[in-house]
């Protein structure tokens, strides 16, 4: 081996100074770490685990309290189920049009412009979901009761829902597409020399052999929707209810977070350690999910590269 | 080649071709509905869009005017009202990002990159933990932000400060994996041929290896930029949340806005003369994201090297 002459304290000085940004990621995830679980400890100590896991009533505000957030994880689980029944078929529709179907112009043409819908601020389709998904597509098309459900509300969760389905899209239609091109040109050249056609070949051939890939963009997207706030906070109101009826007002954990934890709340009381009980609910539940993600995303890259 | 040759050539094509194309009618019909049906969902998301767009417009078109630069907010005059405040105050946000997310970004991604040894469990730790960064909703980080920053150990209180750094937390992971991934585009054959030179390995990455990836970097930082720029709810939770009148300053407690804020809070009021400034906010703020993220792109494409 060759050995430098002197030794280079300014390269290893370089070295610690960058190991140390690298670092800063770390210590990000131990500060939210640390910040969820203090108060969260706290809050449990006044309001028993149980209670607070399995209780299906939300009310804070009332007299006495009651904290259980199975209502408000129902009120997420219920905009993001109805938001991924629209935004999986659309997706996954785009992006297999775009990898086996358009002329690659159309593909690089449409491929940005649903990039640019993934860049639109959250806030600007909450609005949009409200003023104009809401009067202009639902209630037209379910006029009156459906389902136990007025149509006429001011607030909705299906509104909420296909506003998120909106931002969603490009997400999966994008990652998927990515997926489905890197499934190797033999596979559907043999194919089509067997005599398939394109719809089997995109169907029964390269959907499969993408599959874990498109799983994981399907898992980062119920994530990014179990954790988007100002269209929830904007178009799906903020009546904890635990119902999956997508016609409902409902709030969502993130709905709830950002609606109490405004500037003004007192620190140290119990709605304040709510926000933070709240908080570790939710990200444990994108944590799991995003681990589902990671795992599926290296299967599919150590089959392809 | 002989025309004969040629003939024939053309015969077997034709002969092969028809006994490809010999398929049930069924088949035929399926196929056909199948690629409408793709090519359906594509035209949803792009209606989607365009919808999103031109009701913008329409709605906000009205209330368009330099007025919405110069005048600061009002409860009563909706006439008067305008955004102000909330420009002045993203402006400088987007700049603390900036400051606080380009060296600690790229220098993350250098050590991964070039000095990392992917063998060691806490690189191959601080990789998972970017990657699970980068999924943590928005929402959580401000909950970060109003325990850790504003309050907690950093106890900077509702400053403008304290949003830039919450927002710069937000992205640093993005701008981590983007600029990783224009430093793992140089190939090794310029590192070597740097060092084979007598240049340090800093020197390599200094000179060779940072200016080659730089167009790649910037791209990330400006996709990062115009992330923060959009960005609401981590804001709502650190201060950005007080009606501000006058121009809001880094450091001051007197409180700061935010265009996103800004347009959320006229949009919330039941008064169409709000809403149609609400809208017209919303065309702001989407022609500058849609200028920053055009020139992303573009740059992506003008500098974009094949080696």
């Amino acid at each position: 081996m060759l050995q430098t002459s002197k030794p280079r304290y300014g390269e290893k000085a370089i070295q610690g100074l960058l190991a140390a940004c690298g670092i800063l990621s770390v210590l990000t995830t131990t500060a939210i770490v640390i910040s969820l679980l203090g108060p969260t400890l706290g809050f449990l100590e006044v309001v028993p685990i149980g209670d607070f896991l399995f209780g299906v009533e939300w009310a804070p505000q009332f007299e006495p309290p009651s904290f259980g957030v199975l209502a408000i994880v129902v009120g997420t689980l219920n905009v993001t189920f109805w938001a991924m029944l629209f935004a999986i078929p659309i997706g996954l529709g785009a992006a297999v049009y775009l990898s086996e179907y358009a002329s690659p112009r159309v593909r690089k043409t449409v491929k940005p412009v649903l990039e640019i819908l993934a860049g639109i601020p959250t806030v600007a389709i909450g609005i949009f979901a409200l003023t104009f998904i809401l009067p202009e597509i639902i209630q037209p098309l379910w006029p009156g009761e459906f389902l136990g459900g007025a149509s006429d509300k001011p607030f909705m969760a299906l509104a909420a829902s296909l506003g998120i389905a909106l931002m969603v899209v490009p997400i999966i239609a994008s990652i998927s597409e990515d997926a489905m091109s890197a499934v190797p040109r033999g596979l559907h050249e043999g194919a089509y020399a067997l005599g398939a056609t394109r719809a089997k070949v995109a169907v029964r051939v390269i959907f499969p052999a993408a599959l874990s890939g498109i799983v994981a963009s399907i898992v980062l997207a119920i994530s990014r929707a179990a954790g988007e706030t100002m269209i929830v906070v904007i178009a799906a109101g903020s009546t904890p209810n635990l119902t999956m009826n997508p016609l409902e007002s409902v709030q969502t954990m993130t709905a709830y977070i950002a609606t109490t934890a405004t500037g003004d709340i007192g620190t140290g009381t119990l709605d304040y350690k709510s926000v933070f009980a709240v908080g570790t609910v939710l990200f444990v539940l994108t944590l799991v999910m995003n681990a589902i993600s990671i795992r599926l995303a290296r299967r599919y890259r150590e089959v392809y590269e | 080649m002989t025309p004969r040759g040629r003939l024939a050539i053309a015969g077997a094509r034709a002969t092969t071709a028809a006994m490809l194309r010999d398929q049930p009618r069924g088949d035929v019909i399926r196929n056909a509905a199948f690629a409408a049906l793709l090519l359906l969902a594509v035209l949803i998301a792009l209606a989607g869009l365009l919808a999103l767009l031109i009701q913008a417009f329409v709605e906000g078109a009205p209330a368009l005017s330099t007025k919405l630069i110069t005048n600061a907010p009002s409860t009563l005059f909706p006439e008067k009202a305008g955004f102000r405040p909330a420009i002045i105050g993203s402006l400088e946000l987007i700049a603390g990002v900036i400051v606080f997310v380009v060296p600690i970004g790229i220098g993350a991604a250098i050590y991964l990159e070039e000095y990392a040894d992917k063998a060691r469990w806490w690189n191959r730790m601080i990789e998972v933990n970017i990657q699970n960064l980068a999924a943590v909703p928005s929402i959580i980080y401000g909950i970060l932000g109003l325990a850790f920053i504003v309050r907690g150990p950093l106890d900077l209180g509702f400053i403008l400060v304290a949003g830039s750094l919450t927002l710069a937390l937000l992205v640093l992971p993005m701008v981590i994996i983007v600029a990783r991934e224009a430093i793992r585009a140089v190939p090794d054959s310029i590192r070597q041929g740097s060092l084979a030179l007598g240049a340090t390995q800093w020197q390599t990455i200094r000179r060779q290896v940072l200016p080659a990836s730089i167009p790649g970097i910037a791209t990330g930082v400006i996709l990062a930029v115009s992330r923060a720029l959009g960005e609401t709810a981590p804001l709502l939770l650190v201060g950005a949340t007080v009606f501000v009148t006058f121009d809001p300053t880094p450091f001051s407690d007197a409180g700061y806005s935010a265009m996103p804020v800004q347009i959320f809070n006229y949009a919330v009021r039941p008064q169409d003369e709000f809403q149609a400034l609400a809208f017209a906010g919303i065309i702001i703020l989407l022609a500058v994201l849609l200028i920053m993220n055009s020139f992303a792109i573009w740059l992506r494409n003008r500098y974009e090297q094949r080696w």
